[in-house]
């Protein structure tokens, strides 16, 4: 067998995003050695991209009583009922101190004339609650926990692809394998605890806001160990992807735009989302019922109420969707996104990246013109269980935290609850793996077979004499995702897509790339698709199982939900020798004092 | 069906390198990286370039497109005018392959510099007014692409990467300086190890930056005046010998080592 380098360590988090950073430094502020390894550059990670805010419920803005509970419900009812309680407690409970200490390690937010962090309004909060840096918000993240994280001393592997945890034989993870991108040599991490912080997978689908990095590495590597995964069927599409130019679409256009009074039209200039068709009953009478309270509301937020556009993202998309369904889309099949009448000093001062990013990419100046949006793959509910108290995963050792774990969010993730999610259980994940790491008293030891078995694995698209393109096999698959799992859903199609991945999937065990092992994305890909192909097929097998419609889970043959029998499960997916096991798991029951704040409302 | 566009695109490694040229179908709206993607999906797959997010938001795809650099994602390709469109790595750092190079020194540059660290004094939560913070806000839209470090002429040119910490870091030490509850001597960091004295103000990385900072006008040239101000100054060299400084300023130093070494690796 080939030789690979060991780099041991008290934890390893794999994967460098706000999720990553935070479990690091609780980790090294314990005392403990840690190692962080990361597909791309540090400072690069998906959180990067995140633009409105961070929600927390300080309640700055004037006359807003904004606190945890409130948090709490809005998180529970965008997510649909589905989200675990205590995980969403926990969340709402400490959204506001792990903010307090981002602003301490460096992190400068926009300030209310007080001197406070500034909140802007975004789809399903109650009150003004996104702490913000203009539209930039994800990168003021990652920055200030990089800079924190290096001023620890943890030790940072850059472009290294994980591609398995290693197990002891009393079933813990022990530690993981896999590559350097730039040489191809192979990599071995030892640890006593090991946090998964990977992301999402939205690059199953043809139209994403996603970079190459996010195929499921992590998530699968859980799953491939025996971890139990939770709500695969739930992946987030943001209403708001930009459609034109062609060769720009999917690329996020942030919902602050709609915070900050964009309005969303159809060709016949109507603003559709006052269509009480598109109204959820768990929402009536919260919203402005006609354009001109929108309009008030813009300048008094006291005594009126919000626009329809900031409905949580699961009902804005759908509204999009029916829209350009019913022939009432754009001319590049989108619908208008509208922030002209905001005057082009306030949009420069409020939205700057969302200028720049149509001026340069676009020839669109969004003081003056509309935008055309439709909706992109954006954000992944489901994923690796952990536990609230501590991000335990099922396995032995192994911690989750962060988009690529399931729990908070439910059928719908409201906008800026991922920045404070990476955050609270971020910290959660890092402390969960000192306690373990403290009372595992050496590094565990693996079988070597298990680390033979993934080079060959890995190796077999240089050495085999296949004959399939990994690039193209990623093309159909998402070609097949967005046809047949995308926003609107049914049998039919979900089945299609299913037959399609299975195929493909057969067709993967023919890989062939050319070239060395030396930085070569051919053979990358190779790796990706197998992860993707994986976590493809346990997304649409769970969208098949669910035979309702919620949250992100939009079935045509299933209209709606079914409060008797899915409103109080959600599904699991685990492994079962090769093939993928699906099973309704009951949610747990809320405690009385919590589930009282609902009938108060 | 309009004509394809034509690249050449640097090809190799340490070893020797060559521009090759390339045919690609043209999409609306397409940008260079959507080139590169193209001719890794269908003509070579080990064409190495960096990317992430395709919204110059993350800096990753940093590179030279007819010498000057740029980030690949922002950069349409109908801008070019039908002129050629040459590719090639950032040339101020040793190249891995292809369009991907060793930029792992700026992260350790990056390490010598302390995090925020606060006053024993400031408030919790802090206070701070947008007016306070207008000028740190700028500095921190720097989404480290590292183009400002590949066009510095010290860096570049003279390879003083042992002399100048490079604009990048004049301005992250310029945003800590200007922090209203930081309490370390940011100014004695770049008067010595940063190197600010280095800077001659040709304005070179202010021009090639995607975020519109203004390096050099905002960042650079105040800090050179603080520094002088602390320093050079002869009237204040006195009245600090006489008077007892207002503050006392913790000296910036490098942060902790971890137990197992502390380093930022590139892949070595």
């Amino acid at each position: 067998m080939e030789n690979y380098e060991t780099f041991e360590s008290d934890v390893l988090v794999i994967g460098a995003g706000g999720a990553g950073l935070r479990a690091v430094i609780s980790a090294r502020e314990a005392g403990l050695s840690v190692r962080v390894v990361c597909k791309s550059l540090l400072g690069k990670a998906h959180t990067v991209m995140a633009e409105g805010g961070v929600a927390a419920s300080f309640g700055n803005m004037s006359g807003e009583p904004d606190d945890w509970k409130v948090h709490f419900i809005d998180t529970m009812k965008g997510g649909q009922f589905l989200n675990n309680w205590r995980t969403a407690e926990v969340f709402a409970k400490e959204a506001p101190e792990r903010v307090l200490e981002l602003e301490r390690y460096g992190a400068v937010f926009d300030r209310t004339p007080e001197g406070k962090i500034a909140q802007r309004p975004f789809g399903g909060h109650t009150y003004r609650r996104l702490n913000h840096v203009g539209d930039r918000t994800g990168l003021e993240l990652i920055r200030t926990m990089q800079d924190k994280a290096v001023s620890t001393g943890m030790d940072c592997h850059m472009e290294v692809t994980l591609t398995k945890l290693l197990k002891a034989s009393d079933g813990s993870v022990v530690g993981a394998f896999g590559y350097y991108r730039d040489t191809g040599k192979f990599v071995v991490f030892r640890a006593k605890a090991v946090v998964v912080a990977t992301g999402g997978w939205g690059r199953m689908f043809r139209v994403t806001s996603n970079s190459w990095e996010s195929t499921g590495d992590g998530l699968m590597m859980a799953y491939e160990a025996g971890a139990e995964l939770l709500d695969m069927e739930m992946i987030q599409f943001h209403p708001t992807g930009m459609v034109y130019p062609s060769g720009m679409s999917g690329i996020l256009i942030t919902e602050g735009v709609r915070g900050e009074g964009g309005v969303l039209r159809n060709s016949k200039g109507e603003r559709f989302m006052f269509n009480p068709d598109y109204m959820q009953e768990l929402y009536k009478g919260q919203f402005a019922e006609t354009e001109e309270e929108g309009f008030r509301w813009l300048e008094d937020k006291k005594n009126n109420r919000r626009p329809p556009e900031l409905l949580p993202r699961d009902v804005v998309a759908r509204a999009i969707y029916r829209e350009v369904q019913a022939g009432r889309g754009s001319e590049h099949g989108g619908v208008y996104l509208d922030v002209t009448s905001r005057g082009e000093a306030y949009i420069k001062r409020k939205l700057p990246s969302m200028y720049e990013q149509f001026h340069a990419l676009g020839d669109i100046d969004i003081t003056k013109q509309p935008m055309e949006v439709f909706p992109t793959i954006h954000y992944t509910m489901g994923g690796i269980w952990a536990d609230p108290e501590t991000c335990a995963t099922t396995i032995p050792g192994l911690y989750a935290a962060g988009e690529c774990a399931a729990g908070l969010h439910g059928a719908n993730r409201l906008g800026g609850n991922s920045l404070s999610d990476i955050l609270v259980f971020g910290k959660r994940a890092g402390d969960g793996a000192v306690i373990y790491a403290r009372k595992t008293n050496a590094l565990g030891n693996f079988d070597a077979a298990q680390i033979a078995e993934e080079i060959d694995v890995l190796l077999s698209p240089i050495n085999s004499k296949g004959t399939e393109n990994p690039y193209h096999i990623t093309r159909e698959l998402q070609e097949a995702m967005q046809k047949g799992a995308m926003i609107a859903r049914e049998e039919k199609g979900l089945t299609e897509a299913l037959n399609s991945i299975l195929a493909l999937q057969e067709r993967a065990k023919n890989l062939h790339v050319s070239g060395d092992r030396a930085y070569n994305p051919g053979w990358h890909t190779a790796r990706d698709i197998r992860y993707m192909l994986k976590t493809s097929e346990i997304i649409v097998r769970c969208a098949l199982q669910r035979k309702e419609s919620r949250g992100a889970q939009w079935r045509l043959d299933f209209p709606d939900k079914d409060p008797s029998f899915w409103g109080k499960h959600n599904l699991i997916s685990k492994k079962d020798g090769a093939s993928v096991s699906i099973e309704p798991r009951p949610l747990p029951e809320m405690p009385a004092e919590l589930a009282a704040l609902f009938e108060k409302k | 069906m309009a004509e394809n566009i034509k690249l050449q695109v640097m090809r190799g490694d340490a070893s020797g390198a060559k521009m090759v040229t390339y045919e690609v179908p043209p999409v609306p709206g397409m940008v260079v990286l959507d080139a590169l993607h193209y001719i890794q999906a269908n003509i070579d797959s080990t064409l190495a370039c960096r990317w992430n997010c395709k919204a110059a938001k993350c800096g990753s795809c940093s590179a030279e497109i007819n010498g000057k650099p740029s980030l690949l994602c922002k950069s349409r390709v109908d801008t070019f005018g039908g002129g050629p469109i040459e590719v090639g790595p950032l040339r101020t750092f040793p190249l891995i392959k292809d369009l991907v190079t060793d930029v792992s020194w700026n992260f350790r540059v990056s390490r010598k510099i302390p995090s925020l660290t606060l006053a024993p004094d400031a408030p919790n939560p802090l206070i701070m007014h947008q007016i306070d913070v207008d000028r740190i806000q700028e500095f921190r839209k720097c989404i480290e692409c590292f183009l400002c470090q590949d066009v510095c002429h010290v860096l570049r040119d003279h390879d003083r990467k042992d002399g100048f910490f490079g604009p990048r870091q004049m301005i992250k030490l310029a945003s800590l300086d200007m922090h209203p509850y930081d309490d370390v001597n940011r100014r004695e960091q770049l008067k010595g190890e940063g190197g600010i004295g280095y800077c001659n103000i040709t304005k070179c990385c202010t021009e090639v930056c995607p975020e519109h900072i203004h390096i050099t006008d905002n960042g650079i040239i105040p800090m050179k005046e603080r520094v002088v101000d602390d320093y050079f100054d002869p009237i204040k060299k006195l009245i600090n010998i006489v008077v007892e400084k207002k503050k006392p300023l913790r000296p910036g130093g490098a942060p902790p080592a971890s137990t197992s070494g502390g380093a930022v690796k590139s892949v070595k």
